[in-house]
């Protein structure tokens, strides 16, 4: 019996180490697949101009509609996400934080809206466009992905928010505060680095999310000029691009792979910088 | 309570306090001195803590608390429902048993009471920042970093940050629960210091399970045990000659 504790201990310490390792293998085979089969085609004008005549077949133009139309309609989303999420999260927080049953189950609500697929988002954004009347658009977009990040900023705000102590929220009442000072003066404060991280990430699920804007923003070759144009987004300018036979535009759904993807590691980056940096009140 | 010459400031009158099931204060009565330096002493558990959280009204409100009775400050019983919440609470200051600062400067930590209660203009909020840092005896220590973060300070400078915050909004009563329970020897002399300087202004409640400390500081003791309130009197009388057997088992540490 004694040997099979030492056996088990043995291949553990070996599961462990390879783990870990095939997961850091899987990133840097990713990153060298977008950068030797974009690369090529990463070029100035691929990032400063819009796509030209014969775009598709493998001409002139670049994909600066998906870049600005990306950039958007992640920002554009994450603001209506963050104005509706903040009184949704100092509720839960300070309002009701004796409620720990009901706000569990709200929690748990969230919890299921996280796990649901972006292109259920994408359906359910279609099914209310159709009953306004509305076309494929940046601001149908913009709701659709709003709605989609919601819980993942209303949770992972949550998780810090909890972990402000009673005894802060009773110093700021006993000093005469009201429940709405104590929240934006103190909580906010104290949960800043978990509201920047929670912009961030959300940011980075929205500007990588295809599945959502398919049927709620649609595309377009053009940067749009109002909120009811539709517009063009990076995870499907390289799906549409990845589907043509034509081997220039296929390296150039890399290229556009390889845009993102810098994008996403610079917004981490940021946010874990951020996340430093606001944690020295605490 | 006629027989000690004193001014009543606070006065509880049949105050019962029950957390779902648990009957938690028992019946409390008792005239709280004004202008003295009160303790109420009790093993853990006793109800020290819920007496004192109701004169401000924090009690923990996720037992759901049903309290019964009144307690009467200023002739205004506080759990009327008229009662502004924020201005009783505004006239009493409290210490925690860990200093909680607030997630901001130095500065702001003293400043954020006044400015919430209307004060503007930054000479005059400089003045009160510095008048009450100083009152706490922490100016001096302070002065240079004004702006840097409160948690920054060590665990005594921040109960004195505490003390200046609480002070700044000119309560009339200070609540102090167990406020010195996580400090060194030092910066508890410290703020035992100040609440001897303080009584002379302020009402001053301190819970405490510390003998030595209420006999150090205590004008007037109150004893609790299991939610009742045993015996109270002058603090001498009560630790040298308490007129109940559970006070003097109590004070001999038969039990605890």
């Amino acid at each position: 019996m004694k040997k099979l504790r030492f056996i088990e201990e043995k291949i553990f310490r070996i599961i462990m180490p390879l783990a870990t390792s095939l997961i850091l293998l899987s990133l840097v085979l990713i990153i060298y697949t977008i950068v030797t089969k974009g690369m090529a085609s990463l070029s100035w004008s691929m990032i400063t101009e819009t796509p030209k005549g014969g775009f598709y077949m493998g001409k002139e133009g670049g994909v600066l509609n998906a870049i600005i139309g990306s950039i958007l309609l992640a920002c554009g989303a994450v603001l209506i996400a963050v104005i509706i999420s903040i009184p949704i999260v100092l509720y839960m927080n300070v309002y009701q934080r004796g409620n720990t049953k009901m706000m569990n189950l709200v929690r748990l609500c969230f919890d299921v809206l996280w796990g649901i697929p972006s292109i259920v988002y994408g359906a359910f954004g279609f099914t209310i466009m159709l009953y306004f009347g509305m076309k494929t658009s940046l601001l149908a977009g913009i709701i659709t992905v709003s709605l989609f990040i919601l819980p993942v900023i209303i949770r992972t705000m949550d998780e810090v928010f909890k972990t402000v102590p009673k005894e802060l929220l009773d110093a700021s009442y006993s000093l005469g505060a009201t429940k709405f000072e104590t929240a934006f003066k103190v909580v906010i404060r104290y949960g800043f680095s978990g509201l920047m991280t929670a912009i961030l990430i959300a940011f980075g699920r929205g500007i990588g999310d295809a599945a959502s804007v398919l049927f709620t923003a649609g595309y377009s070759d053009s940067i749009p000029t109002s909120l009811n144009e539709p517009v063009a987004t990076l995870p499907l300018a390289i799906f549409f691009q990845l589907g043509t036979p034509i081997p220039e535009v296929k390296g150039r759904a890399y290229a556009s792979a390889l845009i993102l993807t810098i994008f996403i590691m610079v917004i981490s980056i940021i946010s874990r910088y951020i996340t430093k940096r606001f944690n020295r009140y605490k | 309570m006629s027989d000690n010459n004193f001014k009543t400031h606070i006065s509880v009158q049949n105050l019962n306090v029950h957390y779902g099931k648990n009957h938690i204060l028992k019946n409390i009565n008792i005239d709280i001195p004004d202008k003295k330096l009160t303790a109420i002493i009790g093993p853990s558990g006793c109800g020290k803590t819920t007496l004192l959280k109701s004169f401000n009204r924090l009690l923990d409100t996720s037992q759901s608390p049903m309290v019964t009775g009144k307690v009467v400050v200023n002739g205004e019983n506080i759990f009327d429902p008229k009662v502004e919440i924020t201005h009783l609470r505004k006239k009493m200051g409290l210490l925690s048993q860990r200093p909680y600062p607030l997630p901001m400067s130095i500065y702001d930590n003293v400043a954020y009471g006044p400015k919430i209660h209307g004060l503007r203009g930054k000479k005059n909020i400089d003045e009160i920042v510095e008048h009450y840092l100083r009152k706490a005896s922490l100016w001096e220590e302070v002065k240079d970093r004004l702006h840097t973060p409160a948690v920054r300070l060590s665990i005594g400078q921040q109960q004195r940050l505490c003390m200046a915050r609480g002070l700044a909004v000119e309560p009339d009563i200070i609540l102090g629960d167990e406020p010195t329970s996580a400090l060194d020897p030092h910066s508890t002399q410290s703020i035992e210091a100040m609440f001897n300087s303080l009584k002379e202004n302020y009402t001053i409640i301190v819970v405490t399970h510390i003998l030595r400390q209420a006999r150090r500081i205590a004008d007037y003791i109150m004893f609790m045990y299991m939610g009742e309130l045993i015996e109270h009197g002058p603090a001498e009388q009560i630790l040298d000659d308490p007129k109940e057997k559970m006070t003097k088992e109590y004070i001999q540490g038969i039990i605890s």
